[in-house]
This record gives C-alpha cells, structure tokens and sequence, in this order.
C-alpha cells in the first residue's frame, strides 16, 4: 500500500484484501444489510469499507414460506431461503444507488452449478461501483445431488476457479463453518485463484416449538448467526489464519469495535457485521467509530498492526 | 421517509387489564413523523437476550411528543417489558413501514379485535382530526370480556365516537364475534374496513369484504427481526404468488392482495 501521511488527529484504518483497497476494515454482512439503501437513514454509507449486498442469483428468488426466523439465546435462526431480485434487477435498480454514493460495493453471489455462478460473475464483472465479488458456497450443488459446494473442497476450488475466470475484480470465496475442517477448504479455494476467503457463514441449526410439536421454522432448519456463534468463528479466523495467506474477512457475531478487532488479532484483515445491523442499524458506523478510537488511543500506526497480532505463549 | 433510533424515556407504565400494558414514552421525533399503521421497534434490554427487537403498532401519539404502544403479555420480550420502571430509557426504532391509506372518515369502518385495538385508536384520532365530527367513522371493537374490552373504550370515546362492541363472553356489547357486528351494518360500496387482530377475524373480514364488494386494508403480524426490510424475515404469502415483506411493504395490506388460506 503507497504510504500516505496521516494527519495526527485522522488514524490510518486502511486494510487491503487483494487488489481491492479499503478505507477502512469495517464491512456489512451479506443478507443483514439489504442492498444498503435500507440503512440510509442510520449509517453515513459512505463511510463504511464496504457494504456487502444481499446474495444475488441469476434468476429472482421468492425464498422460503413463512415462519422464517426465530430468535434464540443470544441469537437467532433464518432460513429466508435466498430470496433476492436476481442479479439483472439488481444491476438496474439496486446500483446505481451505490455506486452514486461511491462505496466498495462487494456482490455477493449464489448458484446452484458451476456455470451459473460464473454466469453472474460475467453480468456483473463490468458493472460501474461493482468492488469486489464475495461467493456463497454454502448452496447446495443441484447437479452433485444437492451437496453444498462448501462442504467439498474439490467442488468449492472449481466454483473460484470459474468466477475467477469470469471477472477482473477480487474474488473472495465465504466459507461454510459445517464442515470438519474448514482449513481444507480454505487451502482449497487459495489455491484455486480466491483473493481473500470470508468466514464464517451461518452454523445449521435447529429450534422447536414445545406447544405446537412443531419446528420453529417451516424449513426445519436454518442458520444460527449473532453473538452466540462469535466464539466459534474466531476459532475458524485463528485456524484458517494459521493456513492460509491470503486475507481473510473475520464475520460471526460482531456487535462492536473489541468484537471486530479480536478477530483482526485472531487473524482477519477486515470484518463484517451481520445479526447486529437488525438490533442497532447504526453498528457498522459504531463499529468505524470504536476501532478509530483504539487505533488513535492506543497511538498505533496504523490499524493493520492488529492483523493477526495476538500474543501466544 | 424520516426514522429514527432513539433511546427514548418511558415515561408511564399502566396495567389496563391482566396482561395488558400501555406505555408511555417521550418520543418527539418518531411521534411527529408517526402515520397510523405504522409501528416501532423496541430493545427491551441494552444486553444479548432476548437479542432481538419486538415490533408495536403505535397506538397513540400526541402533539406534546408523546407515543404510546398497547401491548399483551405474551413471552419473555413482553414481560420484561412491563417490568420496565418509568424513568428508565429503551431504544425505539421507527416509525416503521407502511401505514393505512385514509379515505373518506363517513365511509370507513374501523375493526380492531384484541390488541389489534392498538393501532384502531392511532387510525380514529387521525380521521376525527381531518373532518367535522359528523362525519365520524364507524368502529367496532372486540375482545375476550369486558375486563379487557372496557379500559381500552375510553380513548375513543374522548375523540366523540361511539364504539360498537363485542365479547366472546357476551359480558360486554354484541355477544359473538366482531364479524358479526360488521355483517349487520350492511356497508354500503364505497366504504373501506381497517382491520387489525387475530389472523382468523381478519380472514373473515377479508371474505365478507371480498362478497360484499367492499375495500379493506388489514394490519398484518409477522415475526421481525429488522422491521425496516433487511432480514427478509417477514414474509407474508401473496394471493398472486410469492411473499411481501410485513414490515417494508406493510404491515397493512390490501386484504385481497394477500393470501388466507393457509
Ligand atoms: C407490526 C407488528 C405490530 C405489533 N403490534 C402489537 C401491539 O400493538 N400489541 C401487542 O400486544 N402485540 C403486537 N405485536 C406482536 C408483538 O410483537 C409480539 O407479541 C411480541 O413480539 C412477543 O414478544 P415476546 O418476547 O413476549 O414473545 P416470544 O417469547 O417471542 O413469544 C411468546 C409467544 O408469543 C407468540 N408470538 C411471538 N410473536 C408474535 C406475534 N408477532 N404475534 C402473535 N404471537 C406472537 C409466540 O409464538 C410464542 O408463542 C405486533 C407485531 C407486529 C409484527
Ligand atoms: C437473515 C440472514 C440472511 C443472510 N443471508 C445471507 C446471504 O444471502 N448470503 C450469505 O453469504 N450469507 C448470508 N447470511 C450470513 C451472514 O452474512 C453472516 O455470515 C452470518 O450471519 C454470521 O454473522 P453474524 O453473526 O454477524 O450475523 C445471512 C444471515 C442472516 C442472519
Ligand atoms: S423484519 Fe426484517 S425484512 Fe421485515
């Protein structure tokens, strides 16, 4: 990164995954955000390192019928099904928003085959404001017999091979943590051409509902996110940390400045916040604001000393 | 669109019946920007759990920067609620989604079954603002009994209109169902019903309606996690195929847009 002279009151936050250069480490979580817009009246979007839209398909999708959601200890499930406007929509009205406002926009894709993620990846390779692609691996592979292409190191290497393929911008591939091993596929996707890898995604879980015998949600089971899981992907940051070099986003139960900037010492280079948006709509910026205070408090360089500075032994 | 995220002071807690709450809280910005309909979403505590925000109907707001939710004792959420001190602060979130579309007051029926009443009051007092009292709307309330129907006449017998009522157990107005009440007034074409309550009572309003070719906007409840269309949580079945969104798109509704037979 060219140096730059920061003047003393202005701390330096910017990190960098790949090629794409943030000014600072602090994103949104895909499918917590909407696509942005929604927050205009709570979060200055422009001063975020970048907003991560809702997953986007090729075709529209309606999700999953209701109940969607439930709330449990110190979190909560989903299974909203993917719903989004698919990625023609989008482009058409969700863009030009954001890029009118000049933030990082980081597209988050789904698929379910090969083909069609790099189909997406090409319809948006030369959108203006289009900063990055982030691919969720955790959908299932219809044409492999529905298993998820984060589960299978050989399938998710393919899946960042072909959207590397299919666009200039940095690709950066979101883990699934139900796996065994998620440095396996962490490995996987560097050495398939990932710019940076994303971690984690929700954890499948489960709740039900003693007085009706029922599943809280329609779809049975859905994905646990929020502060309960927290612990769990700082584990997976630190391990992947230990695998890989390419950068690594750090996501699971952020709320505030300390959450985001353990991960950094955990290993990540930037985080994004999820579950925490729908409580406090303004903790992203919150969280800009927190780790401005550390870096200047603390009279560091530069926020990039936290990257995975934590102390052992 | 203005909304707001506002640590708010709660100025007055009152237990109406068992398990119903009013509360009261200092809250000028959302109060002045607030359209009957529309709700706000409250943090019952600063902590983890319960994590998320519940979601309230507004039930009144008043021009000293008041505003006031009804609510029932249900969960965890609610209880802690109304355990909550006058004086404390909450964080409140809105106003939030789309509210009633107002037509003529003389031609529109209000129906508000159980804590459904609490966006009914928000909707009479902005119908009695905009025209002489003669052209009063129409209301019918109902609920289980009289010990929960009763406190909750008053607000809108202080806005001049008088209230048809219903209980299940007969000890208060029409015995029977709300639906009841509506079919005897055999509205004319042209009047709208707004609806808020239990999903069954809606469902029959929505088919009487629908028979009598008359236009009815229903309050609709869903679980939210965001309430401001990020999550895409809270859908809710269209009769056209596909989902709306409770809290973006509504929580009213065209009754004939949505989808009953579940
Ligand atoms: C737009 C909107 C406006 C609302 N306005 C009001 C209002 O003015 N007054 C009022 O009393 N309630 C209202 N509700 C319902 C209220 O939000 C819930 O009762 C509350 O969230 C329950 O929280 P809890 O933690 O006490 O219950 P939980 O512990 O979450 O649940 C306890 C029980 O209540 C049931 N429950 C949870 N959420 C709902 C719901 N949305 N509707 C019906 N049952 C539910 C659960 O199934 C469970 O059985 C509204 C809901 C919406 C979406
Ligand atoms: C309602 C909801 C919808 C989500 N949708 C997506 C999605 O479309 N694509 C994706 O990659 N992750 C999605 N996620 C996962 C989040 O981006 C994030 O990885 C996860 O929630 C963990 O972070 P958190 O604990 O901070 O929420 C979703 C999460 C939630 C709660
Ligand atoms: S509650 Fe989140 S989109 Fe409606």
């Amino acid at each position: 990164m060219e140096p730059v002279i920061v003047k003393k009151d202005e701390v330096d936050l910017r990190v960098a995954i790949g090629t794409l250069e943030l000014k600072n480490p602090v994103m949104t979580a895909s499918g917590t955000f909407g696509y942005g817009r929604e927050f205009e009246s709570f979060v200055d979007l422009p001063r975020l390192g970048a907003v991560v839209v809702k997953g986007i398909s090729l075709t529209p999708r309606s999700g999953n019928p209701p109940p969607r959601i439930v709330e449990t200890a110190c979190g909560m499930l989903n299974a909203i099904g993917l719903e989004n406007v698919g990625v023609d929509r989008f482009i058409s009205e969700k863009m030009p928003y954001l890029s009118a406002l000049g933030v990082p926009v980081v597209v988050n894709i789904l698929g379910e085959s090969v083909e069609e993620y790099s189909r997406i990846a090409e319809r948006l390779a030369d959108v203006a404001g289009v900063a990055a692609i982030e691919v969720n691996i955790s959908c299932p592979n219809v044409k492999k017999g529905g298993v998820a292409f984060g589960a299978d190191p050989k399938m998710a290497a393919a899946v960042t091979a072909a959207v590397k393929q299919s666009c200039q911008v940095p690709v950066i591939v979101k883990l699934s943590p139900n796996v065994t091993d998620v440095t396996l596929m962490a490995r996987a996707v560097q050495s398939a051409g990932a710019d940076g890898v994303s971690l984690i995604n929700t954890l499948i879980g489960m709740a039900i509902d003693l007085r009706s015998r029922r599943p809280s949600l329609a779809n049975v089971i859905g994905g646990l996110s929020g502060p309960a899981i927290k612990p769990v992907a700082l584990r997976m940051v630190y391990q992947v940390a230990q695998a890989v070099t390419i950068p690594i986003i750090g996501i699971g139960g952020i709320t505030s400045a300390e959450d985001a900037m353990e991960f950094m010492l955990a290993g990540a280079s930037a985080v994004q916040v999820g579950t925490a948006n729908f409580v406090n709509p303004r903790a992203s910026e919150d969280v800009v604001d927190g780790i401005a205070n550390y870096v200047r408090e603390q009279n560091l360089d530069s926020v990039r000393d936290l990257i995975g500075a934590l102390l052992l032994g | 669109m203005s909304q707001f995220q506002k640590k708010v002071e709660l100025v007055r807690t009152e237990v109406l019946a068992r398990d119903v709450v009013r509360l009261t809280f200092d809250a000028p910005d959302i109060a002045a920007a607030a359209l009957p309909g529309q709700f706000v979403m409250i943090q019952i505590v600063p902590g983890q759990d319960p994590l998320l925000r519940r979601p309230f109907s507004i039930h009144q707001t008043s021009s000293d920067g008041s505003l006031q939710i009804l609510f029932k004792v249900v969960g965890r959420g609610t209880k802690l609620l109304a355990e909550v001190k006058a004086g404390e602060q909450l964080s409140l979130l809105g106003p939030l989604g789309k509210g009633f579309v107002l037509g003529d007051p003389d031609k529109a029926c209000l129906v508000g079954g159980g804590m459904g009443i609490a966006p009914m009051l928000f909707l009479a007092s902005r119908f009695c603002r905009q025209t002489q009292p003669v052209q009063a709307p129409t209301v019918i309330l109902g609920a289980r009994n009289r010990q929960e129907l009763e406190p909750l006449l008053a607000g809108f017998q202080n806005l001049g209109l008088e209230v048809l009522a219903a209980t299940d157990d007969g000890s208060l107005g029409h015995h029977g169902l709300v639906t009841d009440v509506l079919k005897g007034l055999s509205l004319a074409p042209g009047f709208t019903v707004y609806s808020c309550g239990p999903r069954p009572m809606m469902a029959a309003i929505n088919h009487l309606c629908l028979q009598e070719k008359i236009s009815c906007q229903v309050s609709v409840e869903t679980v939210m996690a965001c309430g401001m269309g990020a999550c895409l949580g809270c859908a809710v079945p269209l009769k056209a195929g596909g989902y709306a969104h409770a809290c973006s798109d509504g929580p009213v509704f065209e009754s004939g847009d949505l989808l009953w037979s579940l």
